[in-house]
């Protein structure tokens, strides 16, 4: 099975500040990073390689550090990386980039599989994955938890809907975009990267893709305006639940089955 | 020896500390046993102190009335220490949680004894400083480290507790209340009491607040995650590394049983286990490329001497998950059986390797399962002996023979009993074993100083 990993890099800590005055990311001391949701994407596509053989590629849209990520995704242990860097590119909404994308996939060759994480630590519109597989015509699942089997025609997967775990079969070509936590994912090695070559990384600008029509991408391709940008509020996350021995107990119930640790009904006796 | 604690007593008390004095029923049961649970007694009465002059208040009365006092932090002691065997007083401090000055001028933090580990290392993470010393057991209080000059994973290149105290008040057995050490960096004025109250676990007097040497948090760290086929291959690169021309933060040892515990007990997989042994070691620097340069000659050193990878960890995601399940390892061989006992022992860093295959050759003569993990870059290792079912008498009389062969190997070896969990009630014996009757008395002279009615937590250390 031959599988691609959509991937980006995001800011090095995930304490991310916006400066409220320009509305732009304070970009933190600490340099940049691949963002952490693609992680377990990228898992899942070295577990799928080993179980099954074929190779992983990666692929990132980004300025030319940008190469940094999938070099560190090589160490991982991925077979190529393809860096889409063009000054055409820059400035693009969640359209432009899930279009640049999509094209950038259609220069990478025979692929069955393409992997996505959830969403960004920076961006967090969770938008690019699907719409990337709407670009390429292809059937597509978020939240997916698990790859459970795979063959030449399909695979089967479970996914975290609303309110239920769901198990799919679903004809390749797909693109299923990774649930956070579902693995633990490797660490990238150091002696892969010092074995790595430089041919393990291509780059492609917009001439290189099957489309060059400008409008299609960076600033002048995305149709989202920015009014504001301000960091999400912070919680605490606690739930407190109030009174008597009874109701305590089904307030603990309910908020156990709302996340899906106990499935609703189980605990009927 | 000493007064019965009688109902008069409760009440004196009661005066001294209106509404935090506890006795009977209302002294939770935790406060019986410490965190391995080895030794067990009940106090007469529970006195939650929030101040100095409160823990002299109590002394005074103590002292004046021949009453037995234990002072307690969070109880995560490995040795019986805290654990009041003769009854009396339990000295609680895990309330005293004030930051009392943060001195930039200085670089130091004052606080008071209660605080947690993990609370002054966010305080002072919060306010661009590091409290170098890290303890595995981040709940421990700072009193509880300095009463048994705890160490943890940075002591390679940051030293111990008693590296990183300037000064400390100190409560002594009448009442007194003395302040051993200052702010200063250097110190030759006469004996220096601040450091022979390190590490005495209690006995000679109570700590109650703390100047802490701080510095500026290191900007850039990174770790590296190191397997070998062999726990002989992997502790054996240890001196090569120990001689390199860097000095990592942490030099961590851990073999694939103790990290497959973890995976059991924390239920999240480790991000790898497939190799014998492991070695993880960290470094840290205030720009990227001296740190890196760190790491890549060590990570070069390891391939060098059979390391078969080196793994990255470099992002606070993959930090999180290798640094929380070393954390974890005590925990996670505990849930492994239904009774442990521990051994801490440290032998010179050179011996180490030979050190862990001797345990292995113990465990097998013994008959008892004795997985370990430990500081490799300062030799301090972890042992621990597992019950597994076995019967009370079996359990002791392995127990025991294991305790006298690791113990008497790690003397020839030119080790110390302790290196960092100190004696308490549990290593006594091996105390005496390894310092010989003429230290044991220098001790228990210097005791008589500063306890002449022994009423400060008898029983323990010597």
């Amino acid at each position: 099975m031959n599988i691609l990993v959509c991937v980006k890099q995001v800011p090095g800590s995930n304490n991310v500040k916006v400066d409220e005055e320009t509305g732009l990311l304070v970009r933190p001391k600490t340099g940049n990073k691949l963002n952490p949701y693609d992680l377990y994407a990228l898992e899942t596509a070295l577990s799928l390689k080993e179980r099954f053989g074929g190779t992983v590629k990666v692929i990132t849209m980004g300025p030319p550090q940008a190469r940094s990520a999938l070099e560190e995704c090589i160490w991982m242990g991925c077979d190529e990386g393809i860096l889409l860097t063009d000054r055409a590119f820059g400035g693009a909404d969640v359209l432009a980039t899930s279009y640049t994308i999509s094209q950038g996939i259609a220069c990478c060759g025979d692929w069955d599989l393409i992997l996505c994480g959830k969403q960004t630590t920076d961006g967090d519109t969770a938008q690019v994955g699907a719409e990337t597989a709407e670009h390429l015509g292809i059937p597509h699942l978020s939240n997916v938890v698990s790859v459970i089997d795979a063959d030449d025609f399909g695979v089967t997967v479970r996914a975290n809907q609303e309110k239920v775990v769901v198990t799919e079969r679903i004809q390749l070509p797909c693109l299923l975009c990774m649930e956070s936590e579902v693995n633990t994912p490797r660490l990238p090695s150091y002696r892969r990267k010092k074995a790595m070559g430089a041919d393990c990384i291509r780059s492609l600008g917009l001439s290189d893709l099957k489309d060059t029509d400008p409008g299609r991408y960076g600033l002048k391709g995305s149709p989202t305006k920015v009014s504001k940008v301000f960091p999400p509020e912070k919680s605490s996350g606690r739930t407190l639940v109030n009174g008597t021995a009874d109701e305590l107990a089904d307030g603990i119930l309910e908020l156990l089955a709302r996340r899906k640790f106990i499935r609703e009904g189980s605990w009927d006796s | 020896m000493f007064a019965t604690f009688t109902a008069a007593d409760l009440e004196a008390l009661r005066a001294l500390i209106p509404g935090r004095v506890f006795d009977g029923k209302a002294i939770n049961e935790d406060y019986f046993h410490d965190e391995l649970g080895t030794a067990f007694g009940v106090p007469d009465a529970l006195v939650r102190v929030l101040s100095t002059t409160e823990v002299s208040q109590v002394m005074k009365y103590a002292f004046g009335h021949n009453l037995p006092v234990v002072v307690r932090g969070s109880g995560t002691g490995l040795v019986g220490g805290s654990v009041a065997v003769c009854g009396g007083i339990m000295l609680d401090t895990s309330l005293m949680k004030k930051v009392l000055e943060l001195d930039e001028d200085n670089l130091t933090v004052t606080v008071q004894s209660g605080m947690l580990l993990m609370e002054l290392a966010e305080y002072c993470n919060n306010h661009g400083y590091q409290y170098c010393p890290d303890p595995g057991e981040k709940s421990a209080t700072i009193g509880g480290n300095i009463s048994t000059n705890a160490g943890g994973m940075r002591a390679m290149k940051y030293g111990v507790t008693r590296d990183a105290v300037r000064s400390i008040t100190v409560v002594l057995p009448d009442g007194d209340v003395q302040t051993f050490g200052s702010k200063v960096v250097k110190n030759s004025s006469g004996y220096d009491l601040k450091d022979l109250i390190i590490g005495s676990e209690g006995t000679l007097g109570i700590v109650t607040e703390a100047v802490l040497k701080i510095i500026p948090k290191p900007e850039y760290s990174v770790s590296i995650l190191v397997p070998f086929s062999t726990m002989n291959d992997a502790i054996s690169a240890v001196p090569r590394i120990i001689r390199a021309q860097v000095t990592p933060v942490a030099t961590e040892y851990m073999s694939q049983d103790v990290i497959l515990f973890a995976e059991e007990y924390l239920g999240r997989k480790f991000p790898t286990h497939a190799s014998e042994a492991y070695l993880l070691l960290s470094f840290d620097g205030n720009t990227a490329e001296a740190v890196r340069h760190d790491m890549e000659a060590i990570a070069d050193l390891c391939l060098e001497n059979g390391a078969l990878d080196v793994f990255l960890i470099d992002t606070e995601e993959r930090s999180a998950s290798v640094w929380s399940a070393r954390g974890a390892f005590l925990e996670a061989i505990k849930s492994s059986t239904d009774q442990m006992d521990e051994c801490d022992v440290v032998v010179p860093r050179s011996r180490v390797a030979e050190f862990i295959m001797y345990t292995h050759t113990v465990a097998s003569e013994v008959g008892l399962r004795i997985p370990s993990f430990g500081h490799a870059g300062d030799g301090n290792l972890h042992i621990y002996l597992c019950r597994d079912g076995l019967a009370d008498s079996e359990w002791e009389r392995r127990k025991s023979l294991a305790f006298s062969k690791m113990y008497d190997t790690a003397r020839t070896m030119g080790g110390q009993v302790s290196g960092e969990h100190g004696i308490g009630l549990d290593k006594k014996s091996y105390l005496r074993s390894a310092l010989g009757e003429r230290q044991i008395e220098l001790m228990r002279g210097i005791k008589a100083v500063f306890d002449p009615k022994g009423i400060l937590n008898p029983g323990k250390v010597i």
